[in-house]
C-alpha cells in the first residue's frame, strides 16, 4: 500500500520536481500551494508525511507546521521542511514550530526518499 | 526532467514579473511587509529551481540578490530610492541571466559584476548580521549527507569483515521528540539498517498510571550496534532529533561489549533482531494514547483508514486556476466557431422558410443565437490574458533608454489588467518596445530643456490599455516636446516622400512619420533607430488587424494610439461577390470603397489599368481575373472598387462585382484543410454553409505584374 505524501510549495517547479521524485519512488502525492491551501487539503486528506517549503505567500511554512501540530488528527504526522543549505536559523525555527526533520535544497531524489523513509513508518 | 525545466523557466518569467512589479511598488514608497516578502519570495523561488538544475552563474547572483532583500525584509537595510533603483537594475540583470540559462548562452559578465558589486556594497553598508556566526555553529553540527550504500549493509552480515566497529548508544528521548512526530521505533529501524543490533529498553522510569503524563517520555534505550559505517553516519540517524534527546555514542571494545551483552541477556531473552524489537516496545507504549502512531507499524488499521482518503490523487482542494494544453483550447475555439456557423446556417434556413417572426421556432432561434454568442465570448476569454506582462517589460525599456540618454523618465501604467487574446499579447511586445524607445529618445526632452519650458524635470510616459467597443485600445503618451512639424515636413520633402509644395494639415504631417523610409533622427541612433522606423510599427499593428494613429500638441507631448482586435480567431471583413463567388476582404486593409467612373479609369495597354484618385494613379486589379474566376477582365464601371493598402503601404484598387455587407467571420485555416492558394489568406464558412475565401490583400497587391512592365514601355503609354 503506497504511502501518501503531501507537498506544500508555492513554486510550480519545485512541486513538479517533488512529484516526479516521489512518484518514481512509489509514493502517492497530494499537492498544496501554500500554508493556507495545505491546511485546507488536510481537512480531506490524511498524508503519511508532509514535505513543506518555508517561504510561501498567505501562510509560510512555520505557520503551516504550527497549524498542523494544533490539528488533533494530524499532530503526529511527520513534517519535513525544505530548506536552503545556509538556513541554520530557519531550520531551528522550523524545529521549534514542530518540524520532524529537513531536506536540504536543492534536494536530490535519493536524499529526499531517504529522509522520508527515516521519518515514516 | 526536461518538462520540469520548461516549467522552471515559465515560472521564472512569472517570478520576474512579480519581482519587478513589487520593486516598482517599493519605488513608489510602498514599504508594506507583504510587498517586500513577495519580492523576496520571487528571488528565492528562482534560486531554488536554479540550484536544482545546476545553473551556477545564476545561483551565485541570485544568492547575493536574495541576501540583500533579506536585509530589507528584516529591516536591517532601508529601501531608499537609491537602493530600489539598484534592486530594479539587479532584476534586469537577473532576467538576462535567466534568459542566458534558458538559451544556453551567457549573460554580459561585466553588467552582472557591476550590479553584484553594488549589491555587495549594500550588504557591507548594513550592520553585519550575526546570522553568519550562527550559521557556522549550526552547520558545524550538521552532517555531510551521505548516501548509504546497500553494499555496506550486506558487508555487515560478514562478521569477519575487518572494518566493523562496535558502538554502544545510549538514547533518551524527551517529550519534545514525540511532539515533532519523531519516533524512536523509526530511529531504531534506521540504525538496524546499518548493521547488527541489539536493543535494550529501560522502563524503570515509567510512573504509576495515575501520575503518568500521556505526552511524557519515560523510556530510554541502550543499543549495541556492530557496523562498518563511521560514527558520523551512526550519529546521522539522529540528525533530526539531536535537540530532543540525550544521546551518547561510544565505541566499545569487544571485551566490554561482551560484558554488556552478558548483562543484557540476564533480564531478557536473547538478542533481538530489529524487527522483533518493535513488539515489546509496542505493548509498553500503547499505554500512552498520544503516542498511538508509535503503535502503527502493524500497518493495517490506520493504513486502511487512509486508503479511502488517498484514493483521489492530486490536489485535494480549491485551485484557482488550471493549466490546459493550448491545443485543447484551440480545438474548443474551433468547435465554437463551427457552432456559430451552424447557428447562422439554421437562421438562414428558417428565414428562407418564411416563418413568422413571432413563431416559436424563430424565438427559440433568437435565444440560441444569444447563447451561442455568450459561449463564443466565454471561450475567447479562456485565451485572454492581461497585458500586464508586456507592460511590465516596458518599464525595463524605459529604464534602459533613460539611462542611455541621461534623461529622467517616469513610466505610469494604466489598465494593465485589461485582457486580450494571448496571440495578440505576444505580438505586442515589439511594436510597443519601439514606441517606448522612441518616446523616451525623441519625445521627452532633456532635463534642462524641460526646466526651461517650465515642466517638471522628470519626464512622464503613460502607457494605458482599455476596452473600447469590442477592441482594445493601447496608448503611449509622453509629455515631451511634441512632433516638430516643420522638421518632419522638411525631412519628408528632402527624402522625396512628398512634393515640396504639398499643402498638408497638421494631422497629415504627423502621420508622415509612418511612411517607409522616414526617420527624424539625423543619424540612426543606436537606441530607437536600429534601422527600423515607425512604418515597421505600423505594419506590425496592421498585421494584428489593428490601426495606429498619432496626435501631438507642440510643447505638450505626443500620443500614439493603437486599436486592436481582441482576438485573431475572428476577423472583421467586407463580404463581396466576385464572378459569382463570395469572398471576404479584411476590413483593416480597406481605406475606402468607390464606384469607378469612366473618365477616371485609364488603360495602360495589355489590359493593365489604373484609376485616378485624389491626384494619384492607383493600379486597378480585377480580383476575378487574378483568381481565374473569369478569363477576361470586365468593364470597370460596372463594378465596385475597394481601395486597399497592403502591410507594406502599397495601395491598389480591387475590382469586385458587388459588396454584400460587413460582418465578423470565424477564420479557418486553408493550409490545414486544403492547401496553400496564392492570393488567399484563409477561409470561413458562411451562413448558408458555403465556404468563402478570405482574400490575402498583400499577396494580391504584391503579385508579379507582367502587364505593368508592358505598361512602362513608351509605345504603350499614350
Amino acid at each position: 500500500m503506497s504511502k501518501t505524501i503531501l507537498t506544500v510549495d508555492d513554486s510550480r517547479t519545485m512541486r513538479e520536481m517533488l512529484m516526479l521524485a516521489l512518484s518514481e519512488a512509489g509514493f502517492s502525492v497530494v499537492q498544496a500551494e501554500d500554508g493556507v491551501h495545505g491546511l485546507e487539503v488536510l481537512e480531506k486528506e490524511t498524508p503519511d508525511v508532509i514535505v513543506t517549503d518555508i517561504n510561501m505567500p498567505r501562510m509560510d511554512g512555520f505557520g503551516f507546521i504550527e497549524g498542523v501540530r494544533r490539528h488533533e488528527k494530524h499532530r503526529a504526522v511527520p513534517i519535513l521542511v525544505l530548506t536552503t543549505e545556509s538556513d541554520g536559523e530557519k531550520k531551528d525555527r522550523a524545529r521549534r514550530a514542530g518540524a520532524t526533520g529537513w531536506i536540504v535544497k536543492p534536494f536530490n531524489p535519493v536524499k529526499l526518499v531517504d529522509a522520508i523513509r527515516r521519518v515514516a513508518v | 526532467m526536461a518538462a520540469i525545466k520548461q516549467t522552471f523557466f515559465q515560472e521564472c518569467e512569472e517570478q520576474l514579473v512579480e519581482l519587478e512589479s513589487g520593486l516598482l511598488r517599493m519605488e513608489d514608497g510602498d514599504d508594506d511587509l507583504e510587498t517586500v516578502n513577495a519580492v523576496f519570495r520571487a528571488v528565492h523561488s528562482i534560486k531554488g529551481g536554479a540550484g536544482a538544475f545546476g545553473f551556477d552563474e545564476l545561483v551565485e547572483f541570485v544568492h547575493v540578490f536574495e541576501t540583500t532583500l533579506d536585509l530589507i525584509r528584516s529591516a536591517k537595510l532601508a529601501a531608499t530610492p537609491a537602493v530600489t533603483k539598484t534592486l530594479l537594475r539587479a532584476s534586469d540583470v537577473l532576467a538576462d541571466l535567466v534568459r542566458a540559462a534558458r538559451e544556453g548562452g551567457s549573460a554580459d559578465a561585466g553588467a552582472v559584476k557591476v550590479i553584484a558589486d553594488e549589491l555587495n556594497a549594500l550588504l557591507g553598508s548594513a550592520p553585519r548580521s550575526d546570522d553568519d556566526d550562527e550559521k557556522v555553529s549550526v552547520e558545524s553540527l550538521e552532517f555531510e549527507p551521505v548516501c548509504i550504500s546497500l553494499d555496506s549493509i550486506f558487508d555487515l552480515g560478514d562478521a569477519d569483515a575487518p572494518s566493523t566497529q562496535d558502538f554502544i548508544l545510549r538514547f533518551k528521548p524527551s517529550a519534545g521528540l514525540y511532539a515533532k512526530a519523531n519516533e524512536t521505533l523509526r530511529l531504531l529501524r534506521e540504525l538496524g539498517r546499518l548493521g547488527e543490533m541489539t536493543v535494550e529498553c529501560d522502563i524503570s522510569e515509567i510512573p504509576l498510571l495515575t501520575e503518568l503524563d500521556p505526552e511524557g517520555a519515560y523510556l530510554s534505550w541502550t543499543i549495541h550496534l556492530t557496523t562498518s559505517v563511521s560514527e558520523q553516519q551512526v550519529r546521522e540517524v539522529f540528525e533530526f532529533v539531536e535537540w530532543d534527546c540525550e544521546l551518547s555514542v561510544e565505541t566499545a571494545d569487544i571485551g566490554k561489549l561482551l560484558e554488556a551483552l552478558q548483562e543484557s541477556l540476564e533480564p531478557q531473552e536473547a538478542p533481538v533482531a530489529p524487527a522483533a524489537v518493535a513488539e515489546p516496545k509496542q505493548t509498553i507504549v500503547s499505554a500512552a494514547p498520544p503516542q498511538q502512531s508509535f503503535a502503527a507499524p502493524s500497518d493495517d488499521h490506520p493504513a486502511a483508514a487512509k486508503a479511502e482518503a488517498t484514493k483521489g490523487e492530486g490536489s485535494g482542494s480549491v485551485q484557482a486556476t488550471i493549466r490546459v494544453d493550448l491545443d485543447r483550447v484551440d480545438r474548443l475555439i474551433n468547435l465554437v466557431g463551427e457552432l456559430v456557423i451552424n447557428q447562422a446556417m439554421l437562421s438562414q434556413r428558417v428565414s428562407e422558410a418564411g416563418l413568422s417572426r413571432a413563431s416559436s421556432v424563430v424565438i427559440g432561434l433568437d435565444e440560441l443565437e444569444q447563447l451561442t454568442r455568450d459561449i463564443q465570448d466565454s471561450v475567447m476569454a479562456i485565451r485572454a490574458q492581461p497585458v500586464k506582462p508586456v507592460f511590465q517589460r516596458m518599464s525595463r525599456t524605459v529604464r534602459e533608454v533613460a539611462s542611455m540618454t541621461g534623461k529622467a523618465v517616469r513610466l505610469v501604467m494604466d489598465g494593465e489588467t485589461t485582457e486580450v487574446d494571448k496571440t495578440v499579447v505576444e505580438r505586442l511586445t515589439d511594436p510597443l518596445t519601439h514606441m517606448i524607445r522612441n518616446a523616451v529618445d525623441h519625445g521627452i526632452e532633456k532635463a534642462e530643456d524641460r526646466i526651461a519650458a517650465g515642466k517638471p524635470e522628470e519626464g512622464s510616459l503613460r502607457l494605458s490599455a482599455m476596452h473600447r467597443s469590442g477592441r482594445i485600445v493601447i496608448e503611449v503618451a509622453d509629455d515631451g516636446a511634441g512632433i516638430n512639424r516643420a522638421r518632419v515636413r522638411q525631412i519628408a520633402v528632402s527624402k522625396g516622400l512628398i512634393p515640396a509644395e504639398a499643402n498638408l494639415t497638421d494631422d497629415e504631417i504627423d502621420n508622415l512619420i509612418f511612411l517607409p523610409g522616414f526617420s527624424t533622427a539625423s543619424s540612426v541612433s543606436n537606441i530607437s533607430g536600429r534601422g527600423v522606423g515607425m512604418d515597421v510599427v505600423k505594419r506590425a499593428i496592421q498585421a494584428l488587424g489593428g490601426r495606429i494613429s498619432i496626435s501631438s500638441v507642440p510643447g505638450r507631448g505626443s500620443t500614439f494610439s493603437m486599436s486592436l482586435p481582441l482576438t485573431l480567431a475572428v476577423l472583421d471583413g467586407m463580404v463581396v461577390t466576385v464572378g459569382g463567388q463570395t469572398l471576404v476582404v479584411p476590413l483593416t486593409a480597406i481605406i475606402e470603397t468607390l464606384q469607378p467612373k469612366k473618365e477616371s479609369v485609364h488603360e495602360l495597354g495589355s489590359g493593365a489599368r489604373v484609376i485616378a484618385t485624389r491626384n494619384t494613379f492607383t493600379p486597378l486589379i480585377d480580383v476575378g481575373a487574378v483568381l481565374l474566376y473569369r478569363d477576361e477582365p470586365i468593364e470597370a464601371t460596372s463594378q465596385v472598387a475597394l481601395l486597399v493598402e497592403s502591410e507594406s503601404g502599397a495601395k491598389c484598387a480591387l475590382l469586385v462585382d458587388a459588396i454584400q455587407g460587413q460582418r465578423q467571420v470565424v477564420i479557418k485555416s486553408l493550409e490545414t484543410n486544403y492547401g496553400h492558394v496564392h492570393g488567399i489568406a484563409a477561409a470561413t464558412i458562411l451562413g448558408d454553409g458555403r465556404v468563402a475565401l478570405i482574400l490575402d490583400v498583400d499577396a494580391i497587391v504584391a503579385r508579379p505584374r507582367a502587364d505593368m512592365i508592358v505598361a512602362e514601355m513608351p509605345a504603350a503609354a499614350e
